[in-house]
């Protein structure tokens, strides 16, 4: 189990329980790169959803249950830039007092990495071997980009996959309003800022637009679905493990 | 602005973002001054980097910030000046009519300043009887308009030209036109008659300087070197945060300042005023008064989790990044301070029941930690406020926002504590989910809490397979 090339996945609950296909990409990647893997039964949500809500007792609860499940991993690793801030860099703030489960957050979120992250800063590999037939836009998520600092990681990844055509959108680190609760408890705010990623993204004329982050990516594919778009909206993951014919 | 709106925040920025000419004036102006300020970020000798080593100074200096003020107050009083130490808005109000009554003041002439907005200042001295003129070219406007500054360095940001050109024509008789040139010609030509006139100047303080006993003050018009020097009274009023202890800090804020603020090296003019005009100086005002105002300060101060507020220098980068005040703009906040400074600071002010909505209706995005040029971490501060929220906190007279939401999350915590049933509650969602009206395969209308969610958006169902499940039966090499 702790041989060189496994990792336990850490799959965000959005993933689990409504995209599951990039869960699947995700472990097809890894399967490519020769590493074996396991999948903690147990895992459930990080508790992000709580703390960013005020509720840090029901964060806290999570965030318990998430250092037990996973402590025993050498490498964990997760589709969710969002997911992985909060491991990193919230479950301290929320064991502050709390001198002995401080220790053991940290030592989780020490291990605890973002997919591309893992891909391109630990093993150093950019090109997948995938291939996919268009144009190509990417969103920058807010936790990802600004809290762990990802940006160059998923654009050296997308730039390597055989027959996709990269383009910059406006505005690519602008918020898309989905924000958790935000989304739902200010719909009319929230509208005016998906609408605008949604037209930044129809601008470049990409055939899809990828990002690192299934809940952004729920928000934006909500939209164009609603508006009749029908740009594909796609996990990292879901591109590098696709395998298109060149035409 | 003593009237305070913020229940309406959600109704204002709903009518904020139904007006178009408002929304390209905010796209244009986030749009300049956001990757302007990011590049002359940039572009400093010493690299972006700058904005931490100014937030290390802001957080020593309100650390300590009883001492340097008394010093500030102790050189300033060296000089000639008046120091007043104002409790409340109140006290700070009636100290600036004492002094204009005791110097006979009819005329008011006014730098731009957002400390005397949140003190109420024109009007009670309006009631007074004294006339108070804005001497900023876009607070002038907004003050004939009758309307109130929706960003802190650019008011009227709101207006047309066309609109502009119309309030000129109608109060103050120039002919209709839509030529900014002439537009600031005319306001320009009403406001020198104004300083001529005037007896009292009032302005607000950017940074103070303890160990130098001055105030800087910056503007990009003219108008604060003219409305500091004419009249024979000078009267500043400082939020008790805005001080540095020494030059060399003062140096380092004052670059990021206009950065910050208008993507500038250095604003247009920058006035450094140390207290009265003497035999030697002939030049300054003939009193000069400092009001150091509390207004709730010091209970920010006395609270860790809040007080790195305090090391804001009001620069308004962070209105120009953050993507909500992008679409609501600065009235909808309801308060004197708007955007993200505006998000963390009327709550603490007003209090957090009241102004919930303003922390709450944020996406935490943290583009306004990235613009601010102290580097203020107010994703933090606005969850620190959503904690309070959740909890209640009598400290701050704070209720808990909502049981139902409060039971809600423990149930999404006993949920994440318990697999098995996270597992069977997994396999609910995806049976109850099918009764819901589709789209293409997505949800398109849900009840309670999705329903604001499919106002404008469809909602991928949730997979009769979750991952947990596929991957049971996955081809692994494990």
């Amino acid at each position: 189990m702790t041989c060189d090339k496994h990792i336990t996945l850490f799959v965000q609950c959005i993933v689990d329980g409504m995209y599951p296909e990039a869960g699947e990409a995700m472990v097809s990647v890894f399967q490519g790169l020769g590493f074996t893997m396991d999948y903690p039964p147990d895992q459930t949500c990080c508790g992000q959803p709580a703390f960013n809500s005020g509720y840090r007792s029901q964060a806290r609860t999570a965030a318990k249950h998430f250092i037990k499940v996973f402590e025993q991993s050498t490498t964990i690793v997760c589709p969710s830039g969002s997911c992985v801030a909060m491991v990193r860099h919230h479950y301290p703030e929320l064991f502050q007092d709390q001198p002995d489960w401080l220790a053991r957050a940290r030592a989780v979120g020490k291990k605890t990495f973002e997919f591309t992250e893992y891909l391109v800063d630990v093993l150093g590999v950019s090109d997948l071997g995938a291939s996919f037939n268009g144009k190509i836009t990417y969103h920058d998520s807010c936790h990802l980009l600004r809290t762990l600092g990802i940006a160059k990681q998923p654009r050296q990844l997308i730039n390597s996959v055989k027959g996709a055509r990269f383009v910059e959108m406006t505005d690519s680190d602008t918020c898309c309003g989905f924000g958790g609760a935000f989304s739902a408890k200010y719909p009319d705010i929230s509208t005016a800022m998906v609408k605008e990623k949604a037209r930044n993204i129809l601008d470049t004329g990409a055939d899809a637009v990828v990002g690192c982050d299934m809940g952004c990516l729920m928000n934006i594919q909500g939209y164009l679905n609603r508006n009749n778009h029908s740009v594909r909206v796609m996990h990292i993951a879901e591109l590098l493990a696709c395998r298109e014919v060149q035409s | 602005m003593t009237d305070i709106t913020t229940q309406q925040y959600v109704q204002a920025g709903r009518e904020a973002m139904k007006d178009d000419i408002l929304q390209s004036a905010l796209a244009n102006v986030q749009g300049r001054l956001g990757p302007g300020t990011q590049a002359a970020y940039r572009n400093l000798p010493e690299g972006p980097d700058l904005r931490l080593k100014a937030h290390e100074i802001r957080e020593k200096t309100i650390n300590n910030l009883d001492i340097v003020l008394e010093t500030l107050a102790d050189t300033i009083r060296k000089r000639g000046g008046k120091v007043f130490f104002a409790r409340t808005k109140e006290e700070a109000v009636a100290y600036c009519l004492k002094v204009a009554q005791a110097n006979k003041v009819k005329q008011v002439v006014k730098g731009k300043s957002m400390v005397t907005e949140e003190i109420g200042l024109n009007k009670n001295l309006e009631a007074a009887g004294i006339q108070v003129s804005e001497t900023d070219l876009g607070e002038y406007i907004i003050q004939l308009a009758g309307e109130k500054p929706s960003h802190i360095i650019a008011p009227a940001i709101h207006k047309t030209r066309q609109q502009v050109g119309k309030l000129f024509s109608e109060k103050i008789g120039t002919p209709y036109t839509e030529d900014p040139a002439t537009l600031t010609g005319a306001a320009r030509k009403a406001l020198r008659e104004k300083f001529l006139s005037a007896d009292m100047g009032i302005t607000g303080c950017n940074l103070a300087c303890a160990e130098t006993g001055h105030i800087s003050l910056v503007s990009n018009e003219g108008n604060i070197r003219m409305a500091t020097t004419l009249p024979k009274v000078h009267v500043a009023v400082m939020g008790m945060e805005r001080v540095v202890p020494n030059l060399e800090d003062h140096e380092i804020l004052f670059r990021l300042l206009s950065r910050g603020a208008a993507a500038q090296k250095l604003g247009g003019c920058v006035s450094y005023i140390g207290g009265p005009g003497g035999p030697d100086f002939p030049d300054g005002p003939e009193a000069f008064h400092l009001v150091i105002l509390d207004n709730g300060r010091s209970r920010i101060l006395a609270d860790p989790a809040f007080r790195e507020i305090l090391c804001c220098i009001r620069c308004s980068a962070c209105l120009n990044a953050c993507p909500v005040y992008g679409k609501i703009s600065g009235h909808a906040y309801g308060a004197t301070y708007c955007g993200p400074i505006g998000a963390v600071l009327t709550p603490l002010m007003v209090g957090m029941n009241r102004a919930k909505d303003l922390c709450l209706g944020e996406s935490l995005c943290g583009a306004c930690q990235q613009a601010c040029s102290v580097n203020i971490d107010l994703p933090r501060m606005l969850r620190e406020l959503r904690f309070r929220l959740a909890e209640g906190d009598p400290a701050w007279g704070t209720t808990p926002v909502s049981r139902m939401e409060r039971l809600g999350y423990q149930g999404f915590a006993f949920l994440a504590g318990h697999p098995r049933l996270y597992g069977i509650a997994l396999k609910l969602g995806a049976v109850a989910e099918k009764l819901f009206p589709k789209n293409k395969d997505m949800i398109s209308r849900m009840p309670g809490l999705g329903a604001g969610w499919t106002v404008s958006r469809d909602i991928r169902p949730v997979s009769g397979r979750p991952f947990r499940e596929r991957w049971k039966s996955m081809d692994r090499k494990n």
